[in-house]
């Protein structure tokens, strides 16, 4: 009987940057079904933050509920954490975002917590360009509840139970595009090659960065006739391009082919290189990605990988010009700056 | 056949099927030269059924009560433990706790028929390979006859093991299980001709006599000018084991840096030895006694000098006073090749006795040249490897005996594949091509989705040391044991530490949907989806340094994606967790059982 997890490592893998381990990013043993995607994701989470040298400590996830939103449990158990109500997530994302905007932000959601009772808060925390990353463990089905067709289903998909959907689908990339946010991909939990370098740039963009990702639910939705299974998403993905994210200290020693590639810079120097880039897709350019999910889907195809990117744009923060420092830092003298400052203030409304 | 070649030269897809592939993967079983099937009884031993465990160790090694105190244990350097943490599992001393904690096995072992099937063998020399073919024939019906020149069985066992290591009860235990299959034993006989032997006609022969002569430093000058207080190692052990010496001087030197000085000091030690040395002439890390024989010495306030080899024994007025050694410095050359050069410093060591111990070699002045048995280099005969026939068909050597010293174990191994090839040759059969194969068997552990037939969590324990007898007892007596062996619940605990490497990770192809959940789960990362390609690419590719090339690729058939699963064996803890996050069963722990072939069988 185990749901304990081994203590030893293989004794050669390296470090990173600070000295971490890939073990120190490890959360607990997964409780979830044998074969979920979604510990595939996890797993593709533990290696971009190892990978990208973030210290644990200066990192929050968040989550809401749903299987997804169990995940935080499975990684980054030196990190902090909220395990919030159904749907609710993004509300306290942009309370802790608020209160400190010098942590990662991480945010954990499935196609229940963020398509049908929290749509109202994703759409919102869009709108506003929160800092954080949103990733969405996307299904298609209510695994924690046996399996209902969610309101990612695509329409005239078969659960297991043998019933077509019969309901559109709400494609939550397309949404975010039409909402505004400035990063938006979509992978596969099944293609880490993709998915890893994907969460390595959305942490690196400052603002709203979600990345949609198709998890097969093994137990409820991986049958012949869902749109959601490993086998039917391996035959049905396309890639919008090859992706590859270099940090900025990084020198670029990849070889690319000329021709069909594309750098888009990051605000800090870092760079997306795009290789064998679609014809007739600019990730930069709002209505080409939306025409590219649109096409995509009417040849009954998955469009992955990075749709859509615009690497300037103004966060909560720069709207609001809130303070560096987190909240619980300001001292009684940063609040309270005395009768000279009121003084000046009233005398702007003279 | 036309055969289509590819771009490149992928790995093929790994044959399970082959039995040496899953023995390789059970390190200690592969590395032990009987194949003795470790984890099952360590298993066992944990189960508390030390009886079971005894048998499969007396099946497969002969002396479990002997091999658990005085093993060279090749099993534990190999042994996976080591690569994942400090120290491997003290498999050895785990075998001594089936020996010690055992039932009744005697109605275990196998009934001797008392028809016998008409066919003589004589085995020349009573050790451990000589003992293990008549285990191996005496329950087929041979008539065996046994001939010894020492007063009882056990040959270098009895002579050369101190009884602070191996009492004579156990020894003597063991050994009658054997003798007491109806054996007609010869003592105090020694064989001056093998011609002697064979005109008594025996339908085959088997030699194993050991390596007995001690090497000697004869050119040294002194060496002969106080003979009484110069003794050779092996003959020295042999004289205090059957009572002819009981004494020793107060300061005693100790020349060589093996198993047999570290035996000689420690017994030195107990025979009134006050001041006892031992003196190598080269570097520490070059002795060949086993390091727990060197800690065990020095734990016995036994200092060991390094680098100093003898230049000359002192005698006066024909009393050793002691010897002169030089000082060197090992150089190594640029083909690795070791020097040592004299610092031109020389140090004089006081003493009253002088054990010299620097290896044995083999004898066979009793083997006339005119028997069609070849001898080659060294004047060693001339034995097949695997066969271990000699170029006279009736002729069979083993132990020390047929290649020169090794230890116990070796030649127990050496004897099943003897008494295989004599049973073959017997029935007139090729003892080559017609040996039989080993015995395997593939059984899954699966009993629920977490749950498995073997107790598959790894625990954190460092390896427990064995307690020992105090030092005030032991030095004592010299047939005070000076280990006292674990106690059932240390023995528990040790063999918790055991990782299951005979329970197999087993991967189907055609059940797997390439979810990924053993690669994320696996605590070591020893597997990989990837594009096949040739190995030393491969090896390159994976989710971990791969590194220890003598460590196998388990790789599967091309899946869907065109990929293949690349699984290496290297540090994979048996924890079961790929076949417990594998939602379609491709993965199974299954438990491989390897047993070597015996005569007979």
């Amino acid at each position: 009987m185990s749901y304990i997890l081994p203590p030893f490592r293989h004794p050669d893998l390296p470090t990173n940057e600070l000295g971490f381990a890939r073990k120190d990013y490890e959360g607990a043993l997964s409780t979830l079904c044998a074969g979920c995607g979604h510990d595939s994701i996890s797993s593709a989470i533990i290696q971009a933050c190892y990978e990208m040298n973030i210290e644990p400590h200066r990192l929050a996830k968040l989550s809401g509920i749903g299987c997804s939103s169990k995940t935080p449990a499975y990684f980054l158990g030196n990190s902090h954490g909220f395990n919030s109500v159904h749907g609710r997530m993004p509300s306290v994302a942009t309370g802790a975002n608020l209160a400190n905007r010098q942590l990662l932000y991480l945010g954990v959601s499935g196609d229940g917590d963020s398509a049908s009772i929290g749509i109202g808060q994703f759409v919102h925390a869009i709108r506003r360009n929160l800092n954080i990353v949103y990733i969405v463990m996307n299904n298609g089905c209510y695994g924690l509840t046996k399996g209902q067709d969610s309101a990612t289903a695509d329409a005239g998909s078969v659960s297991k139970k043998g019933h077509a959907n019969p309901f559109t689908a709400i494609n939550m990339t397309a949404l975010a595009i039409e909402m505004g946010a400035n990063f938006v991909a979509r992978s596969f939990s099944g293609d880490k090659h993709q998915l890893i370098p994907l969460i390595k740039a959305a942490m690196n963009h400052p603002g709203f960065a979600l990345i949609d990702v198709v998890s097969p639910c093994v137990t409820f939705n991986n049958n012949v006739g869902s749109t959601k299974s490993y086998d039917f998403v391996r035959e049905h993905k396309e890639a919008t391009s090859e992706f590859d994210f270099v940090p900025e200290h990084d020198e670029i020693t990849a070889d690319y082919a000329e021709g069909s590639s594309l750098d888009v810079a990051m605000h800090d120097g870092s760079i997306i290189h795009l290789s064998k880039v679609a014809k007739g897709w600019d990730p930069r350019n709002r209505f080409s990605a939306l025409s590219a999910l649109n096409n995509a889907e009417q040849r009954g195809e998955i469009l992955t990988g990075l749709l859509f990117v615009h690497p300037e744009g103004r966060d909560l923060h720069s709207v609001f010009h809130t303070v560096e420092a987190p909240l619980n830092s300001l001292q009684e003298k940063d609040l309270c700056p005395g009768k000279g400052v009121l003084a000046q203030i009233n005398d702007s409304f003279r | 056949m036309f055969v289509k070649l590819n771009k490149v030269n992928a790995v093929k897809p790994t044959n399970i099927k082959d039995p040496e592939y899953f023995h390789k993967v059970v390190d200690c079983q592969y590395a032990c030269p009987a194949h003795t099937p470790v984890p099952e009884y360590i298993r066992l031993i944990a189960a508390g059924m030390y009886t079971e465990a005894y048998m499969i160790n007396w099946e497969s090694n002969v002396f479990p009560g002997i091999l658990g105190r005085t093993c060279d244990r090749p099993c534990e350097p190999a042994c996976r433990r080591g690569r994942v943490e400090e120290e491997p599992v003290a498999i050895c001393r785990l075998k001594r706790v089936a020996a010690d904690h055992k039932g009744e096995v005697r109605s275990l072992m196998p009934t001797i028929p008392k028809h016998k099937n008409g066919r003589k063998i004589a085995l020349i020399g009573g050790g451990p390979a000589a003992l293990t073919v008549a285990r191996d024939l005496a329950p087929l019906g041979y008539t065996v006859d046994l001939y010894d020149d020492q007063k009882a069985g056990g040959g270098m066992m009895r002579s050369q093991i101190p009884a602070f290591r191996l009492p004579e009860a156990v020894l003597d235990e063991e050994v009658n299980y054997i003798l007491d299959m109806g054996i007609h034993t010869h003592f105090n006989t020694y064989v001056s001709s093998l011609k002697s032997v064979l005109n008594k006609n025996y339908d085959a022969v088997f030699v194993g006599t050991g390596a007995p002569r001690g090497r000697d430093l004869p050119k040294l000058p002194g060496r002969w000018e106080d003979k009484a207080h110069v003794h050779i190692g092996i003959e020295f052990l042999a004289s205090v084991a059957f009572e002819h010496t009981h004494k020793i001087g107060k300061k005693v030197l100790v020349l060589g840096g093996g198993n047999t000085a570290m035996d000689c000091c420690r017994t030195a030690r107990r025979l009134g030895g006050e001041s006892v040395k031992v003196v190598v002439r080269s570097p520490f890390e070059t002795m060949k006694a086993s390091p727990w024989e060197i800690q065990d010495a020095k734990r016995e306030d036994i200092p060991i000098l390094n680098n100093m080899p003898p230049k000359e024994f002192i005698v006066e007025n024909g009393k050793l006073k002691g010897v002169i050694f030089e000082h060197v410095d090992a150089v190594y050359d640029e083909k690795g090749r070791r020097n040592l050069v004299p610092t031109g410093e020389t140090t004089f060591l006081e003493a009253d006795d002088v054990i010299i111990a620097i290896g044995q070699d083999n004898a066979f002045p009793w083997i006339e040249r005119d028997l069609g048995i070849e001898f080659g280099d060294w004047d060693m005969p001339v034995v097949d490897r695997q066969s271990f026939q000699s170029t006279n068909p009736k002729v069979f050597f083993g132990g020390d005996a047929a290649f020169g010293p090794e230890n116990v174990i070796t030649a127990v191994a050496h004897g099943h594949q003897a008494a295989i090839s004599i049973d073959l040759f017997l029935q007139g059969k090729h003892v080559k091509n017609e040996r039989p194969s080993p015995m395997t068997n593939l059984v899954s552990q699966k009993m629920g989705i977490h749950e498995w037939r073997y107790d598959n969590d790894v625990v954190k324990d460092l390896r427990y040391a064995v307690p020992h007898a105090a030092k005030e007892l032991t030095l004592q007596n010299r047939k005070v044991e000076v280990e006292l062996g674990f106690d059932e619940r240390l023995g528990f605990k040790e063999a918790q530490r055991c990782l299951n490497c005979d329970v197999q990770t087993v991967f189907n192809t055609s059940r797997c949907i390439e979810c990924d959940a053993c690669a994320d789960i696996c605590p070591t990362s020893c597997i990989t989806f990837t594009e096949n390609g040739e190995e030393e690419d491969l090896r390159h590719r994976l989710n971990a340094p791969s590194t220890d090339l003598s460590q196998d690729l388990y790789v599967s058939d091309v899946l869907p994606t065109k990929r293949v699963m690349i699984k290496d064996e290297d540090v994979c803890l048996h924890c079961g967790l790929c076949a417990e996050r594998c939602p379609t069963a491709a993965w199974d722990m299954q438990q491989f059982l390897y047993n070597t072939a015996k005569a007979g069988l």
